[in-house]
């Protein structure tokens, strides 16, 4: 099957993503990059949890004072939702409707910009209550792990509306169908990295 | 196509090597830029036995041999020894799979790049306030203590080339499980092809661990980050752990591909198939996996506790275990052979009693209890250049020499390469034999110099002797290089006469898409087996017709540079520079744009058409 | 073949002839002369380890030497074909199964020595003072080029030499106070890091025969890359018996005040205490805070080993020190530190820190 070929939808194959050995290739060579990815992520985890609390002197604001768990729990939701409708997004890619992908992939972005949004509000909080990246080794760690984890995001975000801007106008076809489905590989991988900030960090901060 | 062999001008060959994806062009780059940097870390090495040749010597400065001690370490770890293995992973990897490219020929020049610039940015350093000066494990309280930019040109210089590494390592990963010829199942992989695998992996779950330690160094230096220190809640210990997470990994990512390099020669040159063969994989796949849980070795009398210590120091010795049953492999693979003293073969033969006195030591030193002697002592000193230098440089040497004819199409000179050879070998010994006794003498490791009468003089004179032995040997090899090369004498598809593997049924060098027709492979070394049965070459497993090439592209080259900028631009930030900011600006700019006319530019590639091979195996005959 | 082991030989001649010119190294220096408990350990398992793995060298040689004579293709042979052997699981069983047994032979006293190198027990038992019960313990200090021991149940303090009693246990408390530096006196026992974070406990025990061979003085070393003056980074230990550091001790415990003796040194003690008083204390027991122990006590300068640590201790050497610390330690903290000492100052300065004596 050639990259350019044009499609209908009872030509579009079963599985797009694999479909050439250009996307077989950039599929798994995804995965295995997911798998740097976590040692990255279990790096900062790691520095996260050896650094928690650890403070210049006792005037300086610990896990437990800080984290608030509405905050936290709304922008988890809006993180997982955003996985769910990026699920939503890769089946119609698989059935060939280009229109339902790029919408259901447009409020996969909305979602994701709400939870980065949260962030940056609940960072400024931090802030004000004397927690920033320079303030103690601990804000270094806790800036340092979630601020990668929202950068990813960030990024994540970028990528997913470059793609969809880039292929408006030529609907699908072999070549970026892979594409799409690796950018949604990537959405996944942030949403699960953060279920394990907000338990590590979040649910474990507030416990104290 | 244009692409096929013709005469080309200078620049057009130097752009045609900017621009190119094609993995056996990279392999030169690799080679030459590798090659280059040996040079730079070896004459870093004659500095310092030459410091080291008398006591109170005067030859360096303190703070200048702490320079060339850490670029020595960082520049043959990362510049040298990693590149020259990617060489011949290049070179070697995709033809004996049977490929015609590697899954990601952008993204291998793009390794490349990211690396060159890697390197070049932190060679810079030199002359730009001074070069790092805290050892190549740059541990944290020394690395934050540093006045100079030094350290800065290592946290940068190391990120850049850490990323070209991390998705070199993908690649190979990809390549070798996707791209395989029909036949080719995983167990009938010749071993280089399989070290080249698991080194990948390694890569790939190691190197991470690095970028966050440089990070958190980088935010710690240039963005008022407190991850190490102490007085505002830090601790240094964690650049440790994370930097020998990364660093023993490392040690294995040099020392398997030398295994598989040595597996090769070692079966070609007796004739003979690698005996155990589905042992030595299993053994690679178990050095590799054990390889992550042992880091903690190089930590010993940081005072971790007993029981960190005696779990640590076990696991290490189970090391051994694996490594033993290559050794004997080797052993009876010559068994009953026909052995061929060619120059290779002479570096594999010598490898075996010289890596085995260092992968002894290795086991001397996990013993934790008498770890808290060897240490930091000249004794690790020794210890680590006998696997590296005894294991991994052989192996560069011994791989130079048997894939030359199959990268450049000549044959290096083999009596060139046995004086080499004799002259490197000697001056190994010379110079690190006797530093296990210095160390048990009570000689620190990364002294600058020594006082007199401390028993130590006499050792550090042959030492140093000795390391002109091995710096004679080098010089004879770039003769033997440009003599060949100026002669330029053709070989044909197997030079070595003795070739069992994918690589050496084809012309050399290959033409750029490798295979007309994909081989059929039948076996474990399937070229031997066709000429068994009297066959020249492979027996083609598809019909001729069109082939899929990438386009090249000069891409990588920009996106490498920009980051190269943007690394001043970040170093000089933090002196409060008005041009800083513009500069990183700018960088990120180039590397951005690069990548984003990367992904909005369709690229297809482009097809050899089946007429144009037709009519080129007619020119051939005609 | 002849022409390699003859070179082999040679190299191999070398190399004993080098070590037959040095021995086993000095004693006050080598880890081949263990003169202590801990030493003798690990020079048990040195000799334990390295037993097993001649063996294992000797087995491979000679597999190594009979298959590389042996199997040589030659003019007659030249178109042999060998018989393509897969493996024989026998062989590679063996070779598997050998080494674990020889690797558990090592791992069992690998694994107790480990461990009772890191009992240190006695020095967490405390009486109501907070003394400790039955042991002697040393607070070690690593700075910039200079160590720093304190007794913290003696409350007396040293820099630069460390005084031990021979034939018992001495427990020690390492640090350090800015970089990462690692604790060692090879000819006693193995080292420990000094880290910025947090204490590292161990012991050692200095034997009183090796200790009577070296004259009671032992060589110590930092053992991890710390700045330029690294290499220079040493220290002496002097060894005594039980009743001799007990004397010892009460000696530096009742020094009060120095006194200068002699007009020069009067001189000298002024320009210490305007210039140097800030950061090196003249007692044994300075009771400031550590932050503020910036620079090696000297109150028993006239009695060091060593000046800098690595000068012999003569009034030329320390005048030198004195006019330039720079270029005898380069990178050290105390260049820059005090103004410029004229010639007559240094005399001055000179005769009153080599009186700066303990020990009568």
């Amino acid at each position: 099957m050639q990259a350019e070929e044009k499609f209908t939808e009872m030509t579009w194959p079963a599985s797009p993503e694999k479909a050439t050995l250009e996307a077989k290739n950039k599929f798994l060579g995804f995965w295995f990059f997911l798998g740097g990815e976590t040692v990255l992520f279990g790096s900062l985890f790691a520095t996260y949890l050896a650094l928690k609390d650890k403070v210049p002197d006792s005037s300086h604001p610990l896990a437990k004072d800080l984290f608030e768990m509405p905050l936290t729990f709304l922008a988890t939701m809006f993180l997982l939702v955003s996985s769910l409708t990026s699920v939503y997004a890769m089946y119609h890619m698989k059935n060939y409707s280009f229109q339902r992908m790029q919408a259901w992939l447009l409020i996969t972005v909305f979602l994701g910009a709400c939870f980065l949004g949260l962030e940056v509000y609940e960072f400024r909080n931090y802030v004000h209550e004397g927690h920033t990246f320079t303030s103690s080794a601990f804000g270094s760690a806790f800036y340092a792990l979630v601020g990668f984890h929202g950068g990813h995001v960030a990024f994540g975000l970028l990528w997913i509306l470059s793609l969809m801007l880039r292929n408006a106008g030529r609907g699908l076809n072999l070549y970026n169908a892979p594409k799409f489905y690796v950018a949604s590989l990537y959405w996944h991988f942030i949403d699960v990295v953060w279920v394990f900030i907000f338990t590590v960090v979040y649910l474990m901060g507030m416990v104290g | 196509m244009s692409t096929i062999a013709q005469k080309k001008g200078f620049g057009a060959t130097v752009w045609d090597y900017l621009t190119t994806v094609d993995h056996k062009k990279i392999a030169i780059l690799y080679l030459m830029a590798g090659g280059i940097f040996f040079l730079a870390g070896g004459l870093e090495a004659l500095f310092i036995r030459i410091q080291l040749a008398v006591p109170n010597n005067d030859f360096v400065s303190a703070g200048l041999y702490n320079q060339i001690l850490t670029m020595h370490g960082t520049t043959m770890i990362f510049l040298a020894a990693m590149p020259l293995i990617f060489a011949f992973m290049n070179a070697a990897v995709p033809l004996q799979i049977g490929a015609r490219d590697v899954a990601f020929p952008f993204v291998n020049a793009l390794g490349f790049w990211l690396f060159f610039f890697g390197g070049i940015f932190l060679n810079c350093s030199w002359f730009l306030g001074g070069a790092p000066d805290a050892g190549w494990t740059s541990y944290a309280s020394l690395t934050l203590n540093a006045k100079s930019h030094g350290v800065d040109f290592y946290i940068l210089g190391l990120q850049i080339s850490g990323i070209g590494t991390l998705i070199g390592g993908i690649n190979f990963l990809v390549t070798i499980v996707n791209m395989r010829a029909p036949g080719m199942t995983y167990m009938r992989m010749p071993l280089f092809t399989w070290s080249s695998f698991v080194t990948s992996a390694l890569i790939l779950f190691a190197f991470p661990a690095l970028t966050v330690g440089l990070f958190l160094l980088m935010f710690d230096r240039m963005f008022g980050g407190n991850f190490f220190d102490v007085s505002a809640g830090g601790n240094t210990i964690i650049w440790e752990h994370l930097f020998w997470i990364f660093g023993h990994p490392e040690v294995y990512i040099l020392i398997l591909p030398a295994f598989g390099l040595f597996s090769e020669i070692f079966a070609t040159f007796s004739r003979k198939r690698l005996f155990g063969y589905s042992s030595m994989v299993f053994a690679t796949v178990l050095i590799g996996f054990l390889g992550f849980m042992v880091w903690a070795h190089h930590m010993f009398t940081v005072g971790m506790g007993p029981i960190a210590n005696a779990i640590f120091a076990v696991a290490t010795m189970a090391i051994a275990v694996p490594t033993g049953i290559k050794i004997f492999n080797w052993l009876f693979t010559m068994w009953g052979g026909s052995i061929k003293f060619t120059t290779p073969m002479h570096y594999a033969v010598a490898f075996i009693p010289s890596f085995v006195a260092g992968g002894v030591t290795g086991i001397m030193n996990a013993v934790a209890a008498a770890d808290y002697q060897y240490h930091d002592s000249y004794f690790v000193v020794a210890h680590f250049h006998y696997v590296i230098v005894g294991g991994v440089v052989l192996a560069l040497l011994a791989g130079t020499h048997y894939y030359w004819p199959k990268m450049f199409g000549t044959m290096l000179s083999e009596v060139l390469g046995k004086i080499t050879f004799w002259l490197f070998l000697i001056g190994f010994h010379l110079t690190f034999f006797i530093q296990h006794f210095l160390g048990l003498m009570g000689m620190p490791r990364r002294v600058f110099t020594y006082l007199p009468n401390q028993g130590w003089d006499t050792g550090n004179m042959v030492s140093s002797i000795g390391a002109f032995f091995m710096g004679i040997a080098v010089i004879i090899m770039l003769i033997n290089v440009v003599v060949t090369q100026v002669k330029g004498v053709k070989v044909g598809n197997d030079p070595w006469g003795d070739g069992r593997s994918l690589e050496w049924s084809i012309p050399s060098p290959p033409p750029f898409y490798n295979f007309k027709q994909l081989p059929l492979v039948r076996g474990l070394d399937p070229f031997w087996i066709e000429k068994m049965e009297g066959k020249k070459g492979m027996t083609p497993a598809e019909p001729l017709g069109d082939i899929h090439m990438p386009n090249a592209s000069f891409l990588p080259v920009t996106i490498s540079f920009g980051l190269f900028v943007a690394a001043f631009g970040i170093l000089f930030h933090v002196d409060d520079k008005p041009w800083a900011l513009p500069v990183m600006i700018i960088g990120l700019g180039i590397t951005l744009v690069s990548m984003l006319i990367r992904s909005v530019k369709d690229d297809h590639g482009f097809h050899i058409h089946k007429e144009d091979l037709e009519n080129e195996d007619k020119g051939v005959k005609a | 073949m002849r022409k390699r082991l003859h070179k082999w030989r040679l190299i191999s001649i070398f190399a004993i002839l080098a070590l037959a010119l040095s021995g086993c190294g000095k004693p006050f220096l080598s880890t081949l002369t263990p003169a202590g408990e801990v030493a003798q350990k690990q020079y048990d398992l040195t000799i334990l380890s390295t037993s097993i793995m001649v063996l294992v060298i000797i087995v491979v040689t000679v597999i190594f030497i009979y298959v590389v004579t042996r199997f040589r293709r030659t003019k007659k042979n030249e178109n042999k074909i060998p018989k393509q052997v897969e493996g024989n699981h026998t062989l590679e069983i063996i070779w598997t199964v050998i080494p674990i047994l020889l690797l558990l032979v090592l791992a069992v006293p690998t694994v107790s020595y480990t461990f009772n190198l890191a009992d240190v027990g006695p020095m967490k038992q405390k009486d109501k003072q907070g003394k400790t019960k039955d042991a002697l313990v040393i607070n070690v200090r690593a700075n910039l080029y200079w160590w720093e021991f304190e007794y913290p149940d003696e409350k007396i303090i040293t820099s630069q030499d460390l005084v031990v009693p021979t034939d018992k246990k001495v427990y020690f408390n390492v640090k350090s106070s800015d970089v990462k530096h690692s604790f060692w006196i090879p000819a006693v026992g193995g080292k420990t890091d000094t880290n910025p974070e947090g204490e590292n406990q161990f012991w050692l025990e200095f034997d009183s025969k090796s200790a009577a061979k070296v004259k009671n003085q032992f060589y110590g070393k930092c053992a991890e890359l710390c700045g330029p003056s690294h290499a220079y980074m040493d220290f002496k230990v002097r060894t005594m018996s039980q009743d001799d550091f007990s004397a010892w001790t009460k000696e530096m415990q009742n020094v009060k005040k120095p006194v200068a003796q002699g007009d020069l040194a009067k001189e000298g003690e002024a320009i210490f205490n305007k210039s140097c008083i800030g950061c090196h204390a003249n007692t044994p027991n300075d009771s400031r805070p550590e932050k503020a122990r910036t620079a090696p006590n000297l109150a028993t300068f006239g009695d060091r080993e060593r000046i800098a640590g690595i000068l012999q201790h003569n009034e030329e050497n320390l005048k030198r020190w004195l006019r330039d610390p720079e270029k005898v330690k380069p990178g050290n903290l105390m260049t820059g530190k005090y103004q410029k000492l004229s010639e007559s100052q240094l005399d001055a300065l000179t005769a009153y820190l080599m009186g700066l004596k303990v020990e009568q």
